[in-house]
């Protein structure tokens, strides 16, 4: 079974058409891909149904603009893979 | 239906809120400075504005289901598929299903048929962003206008 970072760097891989090889945990989805933020939701499209959970896309980009959480802790991608990792977790608990 | 003013839809014929899905219905106008172009002598309705209506439709139904409490806007089409030629006069049978609710988006599935044969279909990704200004308002005001009334969560007006 394939992990979840390899799981969301195949979908990042294809969605946005970004070499597979570029793509690593501590890639920064925005700053190191250059993903922006309407392909994001292509990417999270993805995310939501290959993990059966749905992306608190909106509150997290809330907490980055008001300050209080650093865009880091959601895009770079060890550390949204743990948060999907949370996600399903809590789904199936 | 006209084309100059991207008003797509003539009338939303059903709203099922708990099925998640709009039916509306539209005629291609007889006429329109769209068919000078698109082909001259042979008027055929374009590709995107069929693919328009379905987003208009898809958006009404976004906005039917979150009562208003934010604005889709189209942010992308996959798998469009166009079918056969649609022309002048002919009517339109429009359904729109949300196939998932995202966080600040949200993905239907749009199909025209006319006279029961599938014209094109396609699914559409739409980002939910609060209303611009005033904008709000002037949403509920069209939606009501082709039939649409659904009781608003919140009002920016």
């Amino acid at each position: 079974m394939a992990s979840t970072f390899e799981t969301v760097a195949d979908i990042i891989a294809e969605t946005a058409d970004i070499p597979r090889d570029q793509i690593t945990p501590e890639s920064h989805a925005i700053d190191d891909l250059g993903i922006d933020s309407l392909a994001f939701l292509d990417i999270a499209f993805a995310i939501d149904k290959a993990f059966g959970i749905k992306l608190p896309l909106e509150t997290w980009t809330q907490e980055v603009n008001d300050g209080k959480v650093p865009a880091d802790q959601y895009f770079v991608l060890k550390n949204l893979c743990a948060r999907i990792d949370d996600l399903v977790a809590a789904k199936t608990a | 239906m006209r084309l100059e003013y991207f008003q797509m839809i003539d009338r939303v014929v059903a709203f099922d809120e708990a099925a998640a899905r709009l039916e509306a219905h539209s005629t291609v106008p007889e006429d329109s400075p769209v068919f000078e172009g698109h082909f001259p002598g042979h008027p055929l309705m374009p590709g995107v504005l069929l693919t328009e209506t379905m987003a208009q439709a898809s958006g009404y139904l976004i906005l039917g289901l979150c009562r208003f409490s934010h604005m889709p806007f189209l942010c992308g089409v996959e798998k469009a598929k166009f079918r056969t030629f649609v022309g002048p006069g002919a009517p339109l049978a429009i359904t729109a299903t949300r196939i998932h609710e995202g966080s600040g988006y949200a993905v239907t599935k749009a199909r025209i048929a006319s006279g029961g044969k599938a014209i094109c279909d396609a699914e559409l990704m739409f980002r939910t962003m609060p209303f611009p200004e005033g904008l709000g308002a002037r949403m509920r005001e069209q939606a009501a206008s082709l039939g649409l009334e659904v009781e608003d969560v919140q009002n920016d007006a």
